[in-house]
């Protein structure tokens, strides 16, 4: 489907700007929320944060929206400092978790709400409603009240809001996370593709790391308040800057190693370092599922990469099989239809993938994550 | 079980010792439906006696000619008419006119401070509630022995009945932040006055145009309880010495050859506010229509 060319998407496409946080802090009580964190957004970059509930995600979107005050730093958009102006005046796009449709005014009437308070002539902000509601393919959907629609329709009229009325920035506080699994795919793929399309700066909340690694240009992962890292998808999941980024982002297993050189050594395998500086000695490597390939095993014989499959979950066209190595456990994941030859109770021989592993001093842990 | 095919319902019935029919909860709640359903009729009933019986002695009474057994409309020509002192008319015209102040100014004053103590001061809301609902735990007679002298300083300025108003605001406080409070609690009015802010709106237009639209509802509530109390009130407006419609009534009944005015009165003032509160009520459900 192509997207009706509007006005409001040349202009945005024009006046793509650049966000810049410098040493945002928020307290709550004895709570910190946000600590000292950095984030530049590019323009026209969609960045994802991503982590866990009390991350501080949702606080450092609520500072930049001008919905908190910061305790310290200081909010640049295009260059202009607005850390301490009202939320009425930042001129940001905002889509939140909770449906937030005014619910006396029709579809139409939402979208025109913010060009209504700009004193745009009510030809005009129909006309621009309009377009918003087609960019959405909602048009159809004009007069309706918001109970009348469903929760996609809901988020993506307010995404049509957000837009209407130019913003400078477009901010997205989890706003799929109150739909089911297949619109909240559709409507995901929709809004990378506006967001492409009018070209704006976007920052994205969610705790849902596959929703972030299909959407965002960047993903910033944040725990207890503070980036851990902040690059594209494809680094986050397979050069993870940390354990914790290894761990949050996809499932990983925890295997004991011992660095050599520019390797480390797991069961008898050489791994390549996402670190090479690491120092060496015993540590933890984490192993992605994916890198891990199991066969059949008729051979009878024990080794440190024989083990036995206790227990396949089937995902679809993969299956994530668990074996059992003795000391530990490994999860393998597979396409189903060779997980399927392998039912519990068979011995496998394992193999591991040389993708570069990211390891940690905590050498103690050697079962999966 | 509505749902088991023939031979497991057969066996279900088998093993409970009971007919699969009779366990069905389809014809269990059939039974249950016209159980309540009768009950329902007979409380309506009873409770509908209760309250229509002594209306219609009253209207029968005030319908009563001057001989025995003989009907007359007199009584209800004379409301209009009748000589006071004060005035009927005038009592109750100026109950009115306090029903319609009391109502402007206890909304003006409670609705703009309750979405605010919601959306920016909700550590104060717990105080508000305690200063809403404290009027229902002092008596009537405490409330105008403490009210009094401030009446007479109103009085040097200002005699009129509509000065009632004062008391009466207090009097309506803990029903109207009752009624309005369950209509700010049914709007997530933090979510819609950020997403109306993050679209340029201020305070004052979140406000009046985005949650004061969706709480019509709970404002009509208000109202109508409102004004259901102004047009009911007696003690205070009886011991601050005013005269509003009650009061008048009273004094009426105290003369026997007034009995048929009287009644007729109170018949008509009871059919004017039940008129009244029906159309507020009528303009609640237009106003929710083809809203959620």
């Amino acid at each position: 489907m192509s997207l009706p060319t509007t006005s409001t998407q040349s202009d945005a496409t024009r006046t793509a700007v650049e966000v810049r946080m410098e040493g945002l802090s928020r307290h709550y009580g004895s709570v910190v929320a946000l600590d000292n964190l950095d984030l530049t957004v590019q323009p026209g970059e969609l960045i994802a944060l991503l982590g866990p509930s009390g991350c501080g995600k949702t606080t450092t979107l609520r500072l930049l929206a001008g919905l908190e005050d910061a305790d310290t730093g200081q909010i640049n958009v295009a260059g202009r400092d607005i850390t301490r102006l009202p939320a009425s005046k930042r001129d940001m796009g905002m889509v939140f978790q909770a449906y937030s449709l005014f619910p006396h005014m029709t579809v139409q009437q939402n979208v025109a709400f913010g060009l209504r308070l700009r004193k745009i002539s009510s030809a005009k902000r129909d006309k621009r409603a309009l377009e918003m509601l087609e960019l959405v393919e909602l048009g159809s959907q004009a007069d309706r009240y918001p109970h009348q629609i469903s929760g996609g329709q809901q988020q993506r009229v307010a995404l049509a809001r957000a837009l209407a009325i130019e913003p400078q920035v477009l901010l997205l506080d989890e706003p799929l996370s109150a739909l089911d699994a297949k619109v909240r795919a559709q409507l995901r793929d929709q809004i990378r593709r506006i967001q492409l399309e009018v070209g704006i700066t976007t920052l994205f909340v969610t705790h849902d790391q596959e929703e972030a690694l299909a959407i965002a240009d960047r993903v910033g992962v944040m725990r207890a308040g503070r980036l851990e890292q902040l690059a594209p998808p494809t680094d986050v999941y397979s050069r993870p800057a940390t354990s914790f980024v290894a761990e949050f982002v996809g499932l990983s297993n925890r295997l004991a190693g011992i660095v050599t050189g520019s390797a480390v050594t797991v069961r008898g395998h050489d791994l390549p370092l996402v670190d090479p500086l690491t120092p060496a000695g015993p540590v933890t490597a984490i192993v992605r599922p994916e890198a891990v390939t199991l066969a059949s095993d008729d051979t009878g014989e024990s080794g440190p990469m024989t083990g036995t499959v206790i227990a396949s979950t089937f995902l679809g066209a993969t299956s994530r099989v668990t074996v059992d190595l003795g000391d530990t456990t490994i999860m393998a994941q597979l396409p189903t239809s060779e997980a399927t030859k392998l039912p519990a109770g068979s011995r496998v021989a394992l193999t591991i993938r040389p993708d570069p592993v990211l390891v940690s001093a905590d050498s103690a842990v050697a079962s999966e994550g | 079980m509505a749902g088991l095919n023939p031979p497991l319902a057969d066996l279900a019935a088998d093993l409970t010792g009971r007919p699969a029919a009779a366990r069905r909860p389809g014809g269990l709640r059939a039974v249950q439906r016209r159980r309540l359903n009768v009950f329902r009729y007979v409380a309506f009933t009873i409770f509908g006696l209760f309250f229509l019986l002594p209306l219609l002695a009253m209207v029968r009474f005030s319908l009563e000619g001057t001989k025995l057994g003989t009907w007359s409309v007199s009584a209800w020509t004379q409301i209009a008419s009748y000589p006071g002192p004060p005035p009927l008319l005038s009592s109750i015209e100026i109950t009115l006119e306090l029903a319609v102040i009391t109502s402007v100014v206890v909304l003006v004053l409670v609705v703009p401070t309750m979405i605010w103590i919601r959306l920016r001061a909700r550590w104060f809301s717990k105080v508000m509630e305690f200063i809403c609902l404290l009027p229902l735990t002092i008596p009537a007679i405490v409330l105008v022995v403490g009210l009094a002298p401030i009446y007479n300083r109103i009085e040097r300025v200002n005699v009129s009945a509509l000065m009632l108003f004062w008391a009466y605001v207090i009097l309506a406080l803990p029903y109207t932040y009752r009624a309005l409070a369950a209509g700010l609690n049914a709007v997530d009015a933090t979510t819609l006055s950020e997403a109306a802010r993050s679209l340029g709106a201020r305070w004052g237009t979140v406000m009046f145009r985005i949650i004061v639209p969706n709480m019509w509802q709970a404002i009509l509530n208000a109202l109508l309880l409102t004004v259901a109390l102004t047009l009911g009130e007696f003690t205070v407006a009886y011991l601050l010495t005013y005269v509003n419609m009650q009061v008048n009534l009273f004094e009426i009944s105290r003369s026997a050859e007034n009995a048929g005015v009287l009644f007729s009165a109170s018949a008509a003032t009871l059919l004017f506010a039940f008129i009244l509160l029906l159309i507020l009520s009528y303009a609640g459900r237009r106003m929710r229509r083809g809203r959620p």
